[in-house]
Parts: C-alpha cells; structure tokens; sequence
C-alpha cells in the first residue's frame, strides 16, 4: 500500500489483513479437520491399553511403544506390508509398462478408432468394481490364482491401466511430433523410437502415472479382499480391516497398524503433492 | 514426397518391416488383451451369470432367464440398499463439493493476496486423500467410538449432547456417521481439482471487473463459477461414481448394519455373492448397479458435453 494513499488505504489494508487473517483461521480449522482424526490415531496408537477405555486425559503421560511391538512382530502384518509393497510395485510395472506401449500408439500411430478406444478406456474405470468380483474370483480360481498375490497384482495392474493410459496418452501427445518423426528418420523403429527417445522425454508423466498406480494398487481394498483367502497373502489394507480382536476390539494395535500401512503413502503424496494434483487434473480435465 | 522418403528410410533400416499401423496395434495389443480378459470379459460372464440361478454349495446351476430380475423388481432389500446408496450419494456430493470449493477459494484467495502458495496447507490437505480407505474407516470408528471415543467427549465437553451418542449403532446416526467419514476423506480430491481450475481463471479478468464496479459476490458468481464449471461437473461425475459404488469405507465401518440401514447396493451385491454364495442372484444386483452407474455417467457426460461447449 501506497504511503500517500492515506487513511482510505490504511483502512483498506487494515481490512485486508482482517480478510486476510479470518482466511487464515478457517484454513487452520480446515487443516486440522484434515489433519485431527489421522494425529488423533497417533496418539491412540502410544497409549497404554488403561488410558484407552478413559478420556480426560487426552494425550497420555508415558507414551508406549507395544502396540507397535505388538502389530510389527506378532501379528501377520509385517507379511501383509511385504505382500502390498510386492503387489503394488508389480501392478505399478506392469501397467505402466503396458500402459505406455498403448499410450504411445494412441498418441502417434495410425490406429483405427481412436476415440472409440479411448472413450471405452475411460469407461471401463467407471466400472463399478462389485460387477466383475464374481467372475473375476472364478476366472482365477479356473486358473489356479486364487490366494495368490499375482491375481491381486494383476487384477491391479489392469484396473488401474484405463488411468495410466489415459495419463500418458495426453503426455505422449504433448511432446512434439518432430521429435517422433526425427527418431524415425533416423533409422529408429517405433518401438526404439519409443524407448530410446520418447520415454525417457516423458519421464515426468511416467512418474507421475506410477505414483498414482501405486498409492491405488497400495490402498485397495475389495479385489485383495476378495481374491486371498489365508493370512500370509493378505495385503496390508486386509489385515487392517480384519484385524483379529479376541475378546474386545484392540484399537491400540488397530491404530498403531493404521498409521504403519498409511505412512508410505502418506509420505509419498506429501512428498510428490504437486505433481500428483496435476496428475489428477490432467487425467480429469481432459476427459 | 516426405511419405515416400520415410518408407524408404524404412525399408532400408528395419530387418522386420512393419506398416506404422501394425505397430500401433502391436503396441498397444498386450493393454487390450489384459483389459479385454480382465474387465470386458468379466462384465460379459457376469451378464450370463445373472441370468442363471447359482448355488455352488449345493451343486446347483441352471439357466432361469430374466427371472433373477423378476425377483430383484420385489425385493425389498434392493430398493431398500438403492434408497440409502441415493441417500448416501446426494449427501455426500453435495457437502463435498461445497466444502470443496469453499476450500479451494480460501486457498486461491491466500495464494493471491499471499503471492506465494501455502504449500504446508496444501499437504496438509492431500493427506486424507492418500490414507487408504479402510484406515480412514478404522479412524472414524474408533472417534465414534461411543464410551471413550473422541467426538463423544468432544460434544461433551462443548455442553452439546449429555448422554454419549452410539453413532455406528444407532440407525438414524449411522448413515450421517458414514457421511461424515466419506466428506472427510474425499473432500480434499475435489479441493485440490477445483483448486487447479481456479488457478486458470485469468486475473484480469477479476481486475476489469473490479474496476467496472463488481463485488465480491458478483465477481464470483459472473467470473469464478461460468468458468469453472467444467471443473466442478468433472469434480461431480468423478465423486459421484466413487459414492454410488461406494463398498470399503461403509464395509469396514459398519458393515451394513445396524439392521442394514447403510446397507449400499455394492454391498448388498457382495454379502450375496460371497457370503450367501449366490453368484446367479448376486451377479444380477452387481448388473442392475452397473446399469445405474453407467446413466448416471452418460447422463453426466451429456451435461459435461454442454458446458465444455459453452466454454469452448
């Protein structure tokens, strides 16, 4: 503000900051409603099993490490991370591998029916997912998949393809053509073309593609549920759902288990924030 | 001239000759056949599975037709799963599209008084967005946890209830308690999309109406909304889907109870297909949910083909 702008401008800018100011008071409270329930959970995860069935004292005086003793070494969850971070990293590769080949010939080959294809890309991950459970659960028992992490991997790799394809399509299509055209002037076949030119060019999108294919394949739910049947093929989103309770409910372990499985994620999204908007708004705004 | 110097170059550098074309296809055979073997055809043998009458525990099979549909039409229970899905669906959109964009305007508006973006409220933002879902149904069940769960004693303590409420088991509550869960954990998706619409509004256009005289109200709803209403009916289309077919957040959260007052139709279609084993009958509930999602989505994707021509 203009020192000569007098009292106007000072009242303006007193207003300002009194906008400015409320803004930030809201934003706060919005925060910690994002933020409340998931520290909420910290804090339960450290309580001793006595300080979890009494309120008052919200934060507990001696914070405890047993439920996380408890979940990480005597309960099949530690398998159950490993069986996620195998699943997930393998869909994560298949589909983005398969994924760029097609994004790669929809961008810049002469394919028949392009927009057909692409509107039935974007319709099968409106696919309500319950209608496919059944067959699917006895297509992979025909195959001898059933309770096997490569059925769950599979079944994500291809649920998450329509995104990864449609992603990478709009990558493909932003570079320019010259350079495609360069590559296969100089001898490139379209598959070296691809490797040797354009993938590495489209490295961003490729990254962003496998973030979010990851932190979908990592947090999936009813496929996993329904496509494993014994504790050591369970994936970590499983194991927090049936989490074993002999007597009461544990919250204690539940919580401390939550926060486990939540972190790779969390950390990744908080990480790669910006490029993952992006990603989202570029797989949405051009649909 | 350049076509024929490029198959030229062509056919003398590459051992296997292939037409442009069959490389597109062959590259983008392998997403096709996964796709086709793992989605298209699954939906194809879950149409011939409604139309059986399916009971592998006691041997049975046998085609009946349309009759599992006959039998949908009067069963109280589907009706009953479709009310609260409708139900669920409505509330849930609406709250996070307001609550949405209510956030996404503060956002922009520090991000310009600011000049520089609040990224820590940004992370902080994303991150319900990241937690996977049945942690998120695990978190809230423990806040509404009646005897020592947090929100209990929270509106204790603000005077606003005296006996503790037993949300998850109280057949009014447990529906809004799912709600609730929902709008926590998927309001931030729609913030940060609409967030990214709003960055593409240009400035100008917010200062010539300024000068023209144009309050804040006016500017929002002259300016803001017409532009970004692409944005918000894709925001729509995408969470409605989502809520429609909503099965692990109300599953591990409720279950479907109490008395199947949250009861939704995916997980109707799940407690019938694998816990009553009725594939025929459970096939045709997921084939009448997929009916419903996709008008849903084409009705959308007719509005969304207006509004992006308004724009354009």
């Amino acid at each position: 503000m203009m020192p000569g702008a007098g009292g106007n401008g000072s009242r303006g800018g007193i207003r300002r900051f009194g906008v400015r100011g409320l803004a930030f008071c809201v934003l706060i409270s919005a925060g910690l409603f994002c933020l409340g329930p998931v520290l909420w959970q910290a804090v339960t995860s450290v309580k001793s099993d006595q300080d979890l069935v009494r309120l008052p004292p919200i934060l507990p005086e001696q914070a405890t490490a047993s439920h996380y003793e408890r979940v990480l070494l005597q309960s099949p969850l530690a398998r159950s991370l490993v069986n996620s971070a195998v699943v997930a990293a393998s869909a994560t590769t298949v589909s983005i591998v398969v994924g760029s080949f097609c994004a790669f010939a929809l961008a810049r080959l002469p394919i028949a029916g392009k927009p057909v294809i692409l509107g039935l890309v974007l319709s099968t991950s409106m696919f309500p997912p319950i209608a496919v459970i059944s067959p699917l659960y006895l297509l992979m028992r025909g195959l001898g998949l059933r309770d096997t992490l490569v059925a769950v991997g599979l079944t994500h790799a291809v649920y998450a393809l329509p995104l990864a394809v449609w992603l990478l399509t709009s990558f493909f299509r932003q570079l320019p053509r010259e350079v495609y055209y360069a590559a296969r002037v100089d001898g490139c076949t379209p598959l070296r073309a691809l490797l040797s030119v354009l993938l590495p060019l489209a490295r961003p999108g490729l990254a962003v593609a496998a973030l979010l294919v990851f932190i979908y394949s990592w947090n999936e739910f009813m496929f996993a549920l329904t496509l494993t049947a014994s504790d050591s093929i369970r994936t970590a989103p499983v194991a927090v759902a049936l989490f074993p309770g002999l007597y009461e409910i544990p919250w204690g372990d539940i919580a401390a288990a939550s926060l486990v499985i939540t972190l790779p994620v969390a950390g990744l999204a908080a990480l790669f924030q910006r490029h993952i908007v992006a990603g989202l708004t570029a797989g949405s705004v051009k649909g | 001239m350049t076509g024929q110097r490029s198959t030229v170059t062509r056919e003398a550098t590459s051992r296997v000759c292939l037409s442009e074309q069959a490389w597109g296809y062959l590259l983008a055979g392998p997403a096709f056949l996964l796709v086709g073997l793992l989605a298209v055809l699954p939906i194809a043998a879950a149409l011939w599975l409604s139309l059986h009458r399916r009971l592998p525990i006691f041997g049975v099979e046998e085609f009946v037709g349309a009759w599992n549909y006959v039998q949908l039409w009067s069963d109280d229970r589907f009706w009953a799963a479709c009310r609260t899905t409708l139900y669920f669906t409505a509330l849930s959109v609406t709250a996070e599209l307001l609550l949405g964009l209510w956030i996404a305007l503060l956002l922009d508006g520090l991000t310009s008084i600011r000049g520089g973006s609040p990224r820590w409220a940004q992370v902080m933002i994303i991150l319900p967005w990241a937690v996977p879902t049945v942690v998120s149904a695990q978190i809230w069940a423990w806040l509404y946890q009646p005897d020592y769960g947090l929100l209990n004693y929270l509106l204790r303590q603000a005077g606003l209830a005296t006996a503790p409420i037993d949300w998850l088991a109280d057949p009014d509550w447990a529906i809004h308690a799912a709600v609730m869960m929902d709008v926590w954990k998927t309001t931030p998706f729609a913030a940060l999309l609409l967030l990214a619409g709003l960055k593409t509004v240009p400035g100008d256009l917010y200062a010539a109406a300024r000068v023209d005289g144009a309050g804040a109200w006016k500017r929002f709803r002259l300016i803001t909304l017409p532009l970004l209403m692409p944005i918000v009916v894709i925001v729509l289309v995408f969470r409605t889907m989502d809520a429609v077919r909503v099965f692990d957040a109300v599953y591990v959260l409720t279950g479907g109870g109490p008395g199947n007052t949250t009861e939704t139709l995916s997980i109707y279609a799940y407690k019938t297909l694998f816990q009553t084993l009725q594939f025929g009958y459970g096939s045709a509930l997921a084939t009448a949910m997929f009916l419903i999602v996709a008008a849903l989505s084409s009705l959308y994707l007719l509005l969304l083909r207006r509004h992006l021509r308004d724009v354009a």
